[in-house]
């Protein structure tokens, strides 16, 4: 038992040294690719041609066919202007994307290993903390972080299988790193057994729910910066970050982004009736206006709002990635501030 | 036919391109139904800016901004405490910030979630909503009665847009993909030698659902809230509690209850039983169960009932939550001759975790003097260096009580009511304590000592235990909770099921048929393209035998 419980604090430095290496793997990439970007960016336009033409002759894709759709979309807006107007250089990056990421150095195949023999670690770490508690590793604040960050990093090493997201990387490492160091120096408690309060199935749903959501949202937040970073990147002469250019374009990164955040709108939406479920039964009412009842229900509103921000002119584009970005900032607050200095009934944090 | 959406939808612009697109393939075809398709601007008189008003309410960014201000105005009432959550949190915050206390109250800052600002940002949220979806769901039921709509001319400006040569003829390639589409659970109708085919209806279905659920719980709340009450009482072993209005320590109603609601019922606590873990290397208690063990009383039956933290139990309508424990001593005040002149259990609030608690208690009558006492009751009692007791663990291992004594007008005869877990020392003489020179009064478990100046004695007799109970009884539960489920199942279907429109079509060449495909999403579809481009395949593999024959 108490070994279990050393063990996973050794797996934790241990992730944590890892990660270390992939970040700074992981933001050598994005540097060295700022290098190459010129080169792809005129690069692109041909390539992509050339896969356009590259079609079997019975089949022919219509070049211009996503081009109306933004155009149709997107028309009234400035931000629509922007995308229609980057819209080829989107088509060739994501065109490329599935060849090879654009201007993607030898950094980045280390990093990604690094950052996947990281998560195996920290797995390892929230699975031994589980099983020396003989119980959910998610019962305070220190172990609802562990489990939140190993969550968030497996969806990115899981979302890498799926689409290459791989310019996340340096802030999703970045991003795990600080929250790990924080919750095992500052948040950290030993295994306690439950209170009385906490002794119930909907433990196991409500919170395991609230922490996958929590990841999604985490990644979401990342596709929208970076969407953020390439819209600004499109609309100023100016020389910004030049690795900005190797990204998909703004569009392409926002539907990426929404796809994400729907997914943690939902799991929010779960964690939010089984929470009321619980409460019902733990405090006797489903609803109290408890304070992290409230920033739940702020949460959900945000999130909400930014739904209906990507299907109202003027309100796509730009304003609707501020939206989810403050969305997860506030999320992190639910998760810090609200735990450690406002009053109310979820005073779990166990310090 | 389209979902309906407010004119600022992002839908609204392709939609309005492609009804242009369409009127203009009515003009070409010579198709009379393009007339009734005009938009009539109505002149602005009274009803004509009752439209605009109205029109402006259920826009998308109305009721983007409101949602946004929504949770702006949800944050106020997380910064302070809330009348309704923590009472005594509004309590302690008067007296340490009096003065901005009043201007926040006059705010309704400590109502934040019924006051006026917050309700109007809501209702006018809810009227928007409304105001959204009965005409969005007159419109989806006819439009899940109506073919799919006329294939539009040029199909090359749509997604997935591909051509494909065949040796069939047109009525074959056009059974084919007829065939191809019904598979794909699409309702296909034929216009010439096209196909227009829709699939994903159940999207907007999906829709509406959510968003009438979220009207589902408002309307449930505000109408069978009215009926739910709740209150709380403190029962001490032993002790019964008969469910009557009176019986309570304090009683919540809602707008519509009245005290024959309440269903007789008894309830006796036989025995409470509290564990706890301890810590060996930090030393810090934990507990690990609460169980009480009543003996209910309903109908002349008796039942033995056990009642813990998650679990509470329903009775006749209402369910009682274990919300709370402590310990209750009896205290035994004599007079200067002897003579009880009160012994009963007063419960002692806990003030941390190892129930070092507080207690009041008032004797207002059988002495001389009205006598006031505040103690302080340690479960396991040590000594610390400046003389001062703690507890050291949650447990009765080590009993004390130390009492400090006051007598004086306890102004209960006025009529004004009063905390019973409050002393009011204003008005009164310490006599133990403090800085009378009199050492506060310190009993162990079934000792006594003598009041000072011969008033009398006070002897701690016994300790029994008390559980708080709350007591509920809310009819918005089922509704709530089948609105909630609507909700999630409603959001899962509108976000991920897809609706999208396809199209089909045939001209005859000089060695067989020339097909066209195109596509069109509404609202998110990523996987739009390549559903084009299966169906495409799909067709073709259908022709194949076709072409060999």
């Amino acid at each position: 038992m108490e070994n279990l419980v050393a063990y996973s604090l050794v797996a934790v430095y241990s992730a944590m040294g890892v990660y270390t290496v992939a970040f700074i793997l992981f933001t050598l990439d994005l540097a060295k690719r700022s290098v190459a970007a010129t080169d792809a960016a005129s690069a692109a336009p041909a390539e992509a041609a050339a896969v356009a033409s590259s079609s079997s002759a019975t089949v022919t894709a219509a070049s211009g066919s996503s081009a109306t759709v933004t155009a149709a979309s997107g028309a009234g807006s400035a931000s629509g202007v922007a995308t229609t107007i980057e819209r080829p250089v989107t088509a060739a990056a994501s065109a490329l994307s599935t060849d090879g990421p654009v201007g993607a150095t030898r950094f980045q195949k280390a990093a990604v290993a690094l950052a996947a023999l990281g998560w195996l670690l920290h797995l390892a770490a929230v699975l031994t903390r589980g099983v020396a508690a003989e119980r959910v590793p998610w019962a305070n604040m220190f172990e609802f972080g562990l489990t939140a960050t190993a969550v968030g990093m497996g969806t990115f090493l899981g979302a890498l299988l799926w689409k290459d997201v791989r310019y996340l990387g340096a802030y999703i490492s970045g991003f795990t790193l600080l929250a790990l160091g924080i919750v095992t120096v500052n948040f950290y408690v030993d295994v306690v057994p439950l209170p009385p309060a906490l002794q119930s199935g909907w433990l196991v749903i409500h919170v395991l729910v609230a922490v996958l959501a929590t990841g999604f949202f985490a990644i979401g937040a990342g596709l929208s910066i970076m969407q953020l970073l390439r819209s600004r990147a499109a609309a100023s002469k100016a020389e910004g970050l030049r690795f900005v250019q190797t990204l998909p374009g703004a569009s392409a990164l926002e539907s990426l982004a929404y796809r994400v955040n729907v997914v943690g709108f939902v799991f929010w939406t779960f964690t939010l009736i089984a929470g009321a479920i619980w409460a019902e039964r733990a405090w006797g009412r489903y609803w109290g206006w408890d304070t992290k009842e409230v920033w739940t229900f702020i949460i959900w509103t945000l999130f909400a709002g930014y739904i209906h921000a990507r299907a109202t002119r003027g309100w796509r584009g730009d304003r609707s990635a501020w939206l989810a970005i403050i969305g997860f900032g506030a999320v992190i607050f639910n998760y810090t501030v609200v735990n450690l200095f406002f009053k109310g009934l979820h005073a779990y944090s166990g310090l | 036919m389209e979902p309906l959406r407010p004119s600022d939808h992002i839908d609204a612009d392709a939609l309005a391109a492609e009804r242009a697109a369409e009127r203009d393939d009515q003009e070409a075809s010579g198709d009379a139904r393009g007339a009734s398709a005009a938009i009539a601007q109505p002149a602005l008189g009274a009803v004509g800016w009752l439209r605009f008003a109205w029109r402006q309410l259920t826009s998308m960014r109305t009721a983007l901004v409101l949602l946004l201000l929504l949770a702006v105005a949800a944050i106020p009432g997380s910064l302070v405490p809330q009348r309704s959550a923590d009472p005594n949190g509004v309590v302690q915050y008067r007296e340490d910030n009096p003065e901005l206390f009043d201007i926040l109250d006059t705010l309704q800052v400590f109502d934040t979630y019924t006051s006026v600002w917050f309700s109007a940002i809501y209702l006018l949220l809810f009227v928007s909503l409304i105001g959204c979806i009965i005409p969005r769901t007159l419109h989806h039921a006819r439009a899940l009665r109506s073919a799919p709509p006329k294939t539009p001319a040029r199909l090359g400006r749509l997604v997935g847009y591909r051509t494909m040569d065949a040796p069939a003829t047109v009525e074959q390639a056009l059974d084919a993909a007829h065939a191809e589409l019904r598979r794909r659970r699409y309702r296909v109708a034929r216009y010439g030698d096209s196909l227009s085919a829709e699939r994903g209806y159940l999207r907007e279905t999906g829709n509406l659902v959510f968003h009438m659920a979220l009207v589902g719980v408002l309307a449930t709340i505000g109408f069978a809230g009215g009926f739910a009450y709740n209150g709380q009482k403190v029962l001490v072993q032993d002790q019964t509690f008969v469910n009557q209005l009176t019986s309570y320590d304090s009683f919540n109603p809602g707008r519509f209850f009245d005290d024959a609601r309440l269903d007789a019922y008894g309830i006796r606590l036989d025995e409470f039983s509290a564990e706890y873990g301890l810590d060996q290397t930090t030393g810090i208690v934990q507990p690990l169960d609460f169980t009480a063990a009543v003996t209910v009383t309903e109908n002349g039956e008796q039942r033995e009932r056990v009642i813990k933290v998650n679990e509470p139990i329903d009775l006749a309508g209402t369910r009682l939550y274990l919300l709370g424990n402590g310990f209750a001593p009896v205290v035994t005040v004599r007079d200067a001759a002897g003579e009880v002149v009160f012994s009963e259990p007063v419960a002692f609030l806990p003030q941390d975790a190892n129930l070092t608690s507080l207690g009041i208690i008032k004797v207002p009558d059988g002495l001389d003097e009205q006598l006031g006492m505040i103690g302080f009751f340690y479960p396991s009692a040590l000594p610390l260096e400046s003389g001062a007791l703690t507890s050291i663990y949650p447990e009765p291992d080590q009993p004390v009580l130390t009492l400090n004594a006051f007598t004086g007008d306890l102004g209960l005869d006025d009529g004004v009511p009063r905390n019973a877990y409050a002393l009011d020392t204003d008005d009164l003489e310490q006599i133990t304590g403090g800085d009378t020179g009199t050492d506060s009064l310190v009993l162990g478990l079934g000792q006594s000592a003598d009041l000072p100046n011969g008033i009398g004695s006070v002897e701690f007799t016994a300790l029994p235990r008390f559980v708080s109970v709350d007591i509920h009884h809310d009819p918005t539960q089922a509704g709530v909770l089948v609105s909630s489920l609507l909700i999630l199942g409603g959001l899962v279907v509108s976000l991920w099921v897809p609706r999208r429109r396809m199209w089909v079509t045939a001209t005859a060449t000089d060695d067989g048929v020339r097909l066209q495909y195109a596509g069109l999403a509404r609202g998110d579809d990523p996987g739009l393209e390549q559903a084009v481009a299966d169906l495409a395949d799909a067709h073709s593999q259908r022709l194949a035998p076709t072409l060999e024959s």
